[in-house]
């Protein structure tokens, strides 16, 4: 048995052989551009006739003609952005931490080893799973309050009890503020006022004095009402009861708890805002980051380091003036494509924030919001079939975002390829 | 002339790549020392060992490198040139298993000492590598690298010490009108005449050098042995080469290492044209490494 074998030999039969490989080869490529083209050409079909500037401003509606997506795109790039801003630094951050600083001491090293792996598996983990995780340290911090729509701590917020008052209108009381002449009026709060019952704008009475003679004469008042100087028959009422007087909040009127939140209102926990989605995201793609990082590091050469340090440089000196500036573009392109990622995550976000009929966009951090991926799922699971065109022109929006992305990181990549010495 | 059997070992395990040079020719000079005069020293090393993990690289070398002078070291390829040459500054550090015992001072400085600050080490001894490394930045701002990190410079002082370094390392009337290139564009001798030029920038007292010349042709190696006497006067040098004429031309003094053994240490004239050790004579006549 030991002659050679004979089944190759002939010329032909191994040109046939080859020639059927790259058939094969061939075949297996076009099925990906044919199953490519059929997706992107059935999207087009079905979504180009609901895409036009309304869809892409407007806000989701009951019905599907006036359906647009605003809210969601917002709500994804604002999501983005706290992704971008706490996972790119903090993924680079580590990344130095393991490519640049091995320690020589053993056990240290050994942990440098273990967070390396632990990295490594981190980046294989299902998003669902790092929505789960989201869910209990963002959105509920552990359980730190009972109630997610109770903060434990928050900032940026004020409370009001809502008074109806005598004219009709209302009053808004701080809670701290409660039982003083004080108060905090709603801007503009109108009453009636004067014998020809004129409409004119309140505010409160601010002396202490004047408080105290209404709170005598109405002993359930929590707040006095007066007007303003400029009011029709001022002058003459102020004359006459030496400070004209409109009308007082009455303790029995049943409050209706508001807050009012600033643009930076921030609490903790997070609850469904987009500040924890964001965060989520930036949980899914840190080692998506970190990873390709540590590759575009690892690309600058040895050389360089030693060069740096042998010039009396401090590893931090030779990081920030001669690695970190080598390896950025590799970074940013890495990043870039991270991002991109976190664009088209539904399932975390799907887990934080819900499937939620938003039509307004995000004004703080804490706002509830829905995203690009998230709006199209929900679209697209209506039975109506007018809105799963509203779902395709969504994703053609979300394709477009997604494809520009990744143009942005080829042209980095393509401008700043140059040898590094 | 006698021939021990180790040393037949080596020269059968040894590649016979290198054809005996030609006598070597060159024109000693008298120096100095010649005189008499002994130069003060710059390195002093007693009973220096140094191991890289349990493999022992180096063996209780005693050595005084004078200041001021040309210091070569020579030998065959893995005896331990360039890990004595890393400890002067110390870039052994960067590699874990590396450790060293014994006396290596710089001036009365251990330079072994733990607590001893290696940065301002690096600052003093400056270091050019077998590979030019030139950064990925402008001619300018790669001479401009060492002075900006160590000193608050104005911009004319700055220019003032990039012209002075790429002058005196013979690379000013190349590049003087493109001095915001990027340095990678230059020629492999040029980026090296530009790492000397930077690593002289920084001023340092020491200069170490590890086959400066292996990757460049005779015009810029002759470029780089100018340049070398030139610097003998400010500088302690301390060069690691292969090529046996260039230590004969432009070394002061000569150390010849054998797996990780000092063999011989002495004025270059005496070692080249009367080695007291035979293994000397047989290296640097060709007849092995
Ligand atoms: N990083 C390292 N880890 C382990 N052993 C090393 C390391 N660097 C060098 N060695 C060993 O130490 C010995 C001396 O190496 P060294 O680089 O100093 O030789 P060299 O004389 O400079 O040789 P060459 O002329 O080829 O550059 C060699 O046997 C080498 O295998
Ligand atoms: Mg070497």
């Amino acid at each position: 048995m030991n002659q050679r074998p004979q089944a190759y030999s002939s010329r032909r039969k191994r040109r046939i052989l080859d020639r059927s490989f790259v058939i094969v080869c061939v075949a297996a490529a076009s099925m990906s551009i044919v199953a490519l083209t059929v997706l992107i050409g059935a999207i087009l079909y079905q979504g180009m006739g609901h895409l036009d500037w309304a869809f892409l401003t407007g806000s989701p509606s009951r019905s599907a003609e006036k359906a647009g997506m605003l809210p969601a795109m917002v709500g994804s790039i604002y999501a983005c952005v706290i992704c971008a801003s706490v996972a790119i630094p903090l993924g680079i951050g580590t990344a130095i931490l393991l490519e640049e600083y091995r320690p020589k001491n053993r056990w240290l090293a050994k942990a440098h080893q273990f967070i390396q792996l632990n990295i490594t598996n981190l980046a294989g983990v299902p998003s669902v799973v790092y929505g789960i995780l989201g869910l209990t340290a963002f959105v509920s911090f552990f359980g730190v309050s009972s109630s997610v729509n109770e903060p434990a701590w928050e900032f940026g917020v004020s409370h009001y009890d809502e008074f109806f008052d005598m004219t009709g209108d209302y009053v808004s009381v701080p809670l701290s503020k409660r039982s003083s002449p004080t108060v905090e009026l709603r801007e503009g709060l109108q009453g009636y006022w004067g014998p020809q019952r004129e409409m004119v704008t309140l505010k409160p009475v601010e002396d202490p004095a004047r408080w105290k003679q209404v709170k005598q004469q109405f002993d359930e008042a929590i707040a006095a009402l007066t007007v303003q100087p400029d009011a029709p028959g001022y002058e003459q009422a102020h004359a006459a009861a030496a400070r004209p007087f409109a009308g007082y909040v009455r303790a029995s009127a049943q409050p209706i708890r508001t807050s009012e939140k600033a643009h930076w209102y921030v609490c903790i926990p997070f609850g469904r805002g987009v500040l924890a989605g964001g965060m989520t995201l930036m949980l899914v793609v840190l080692p998506i980051i970190i990873i390709s990082s540590q590759e575009s590091l690892r690309a600058v050469p040895n050389s360089l380091r030693h060069g740096t340090l042998a010039l009396g440089c401090t590893r931090w000196q030779m990081v920030w003036k001669m690695t970190l500036p080598s390896a950025i573009p590799g970074i940013m392109t890495g990043s870039i494509l991270a991002m991109s990622r976190a664009i088209g995550e539904a399932a975390p976000i799907l887990i934080i924030a819900g499937i939620v009929y938003i039509t307004f966009t995000p004004e703080h951090l804490m706002d509830d919001f829905t995203a690009m991926p998230l709006q199209i799922f929900d679209w697209a699971g209506r039975p109506q079939t007018a809105f799963h065109h509203v779902a395709a022109s969504g994703i053609i929006v979300l394709l477009a975002v997604l494809l520009s992305f990744n143009a942005l990181a080829v042209i980095i990549r393509q401008k700043t390829q140059k040898p590094l010495g | 002339m006698p021939m021990t059997q180790s040393e037949d070992i080596v020269r059968n395990k040894v590649s016979s790549a290198h054809v005996a040079p030609p006598a070597l020719q060159v024109e000693f000079e008298d120096s100095d020392e010649a005189a008499g005069q002994a130069p003060p020293t710059a390195l002093k090393l007693q009973k220096f060992n140094s191991w890289y993990g349990n493999y022992h690289a180096l063996h209780d070398i005693d050595m005084d490198i004078p200041e001021k002078r040309v210091t070569a070291y020579i030998g065959p390829s893995g005896c331990g040139k360039s890990t004595l040459l890393r400890w002067i500054n110390r870039m052994n550090d960067l590699i874990p298993s590396a450790r060293a015992t014994g006396m290596l001072h710089l001036h009365g400085l251990d330079l072994l000492d733990r607590d001893y600050d290696v940065v301002d080490l690096r600052r003093r001894v400056g270091m050019v590598f077998q590979k030019p490394n030139p950064f990925p930045k402008s001619i300018y701002d790669n001479v401009a690298f060492g002075p900006r990190l160590h000193m608050r410079l104005s911009r004319s002082d700055l220019d003032q010490i990039v012209e002075r370094s790429l002058r005196r390392s013979s690379l000013w009337d190349e590049v003087k009108d493109r001095l915001k290139d990027s340095a990678l564009g230059l020629s492999g001798g040029q980026q090296q005449r530009l790492c000397i030029a930077r690593a002289i920038a920084a001023e340092p007292e020491v200069l170490l050098m590890d086959e400066p010349c292996s990757a460049l042709d005779p015009k810029s190696t002759a470029a780089i042995e100018e340049l070398m006497d030139e610097l003998r006067n400010d500088y302690t040098i301390v060069i690691v080469t292969h090529n046996m004429q260039q230590a004969a031309r432009a070394s002061d003094y000569c150390a010849f290492l054998f797996q990780g053994d000092l063999i011989e240490f002495g004025d270059t004239k005496q070692v080249f044209t009367n080695p007291r050790n035979e293994q000397t004579e047989n290296y640097i006549t060709g007849r092995f490494g």
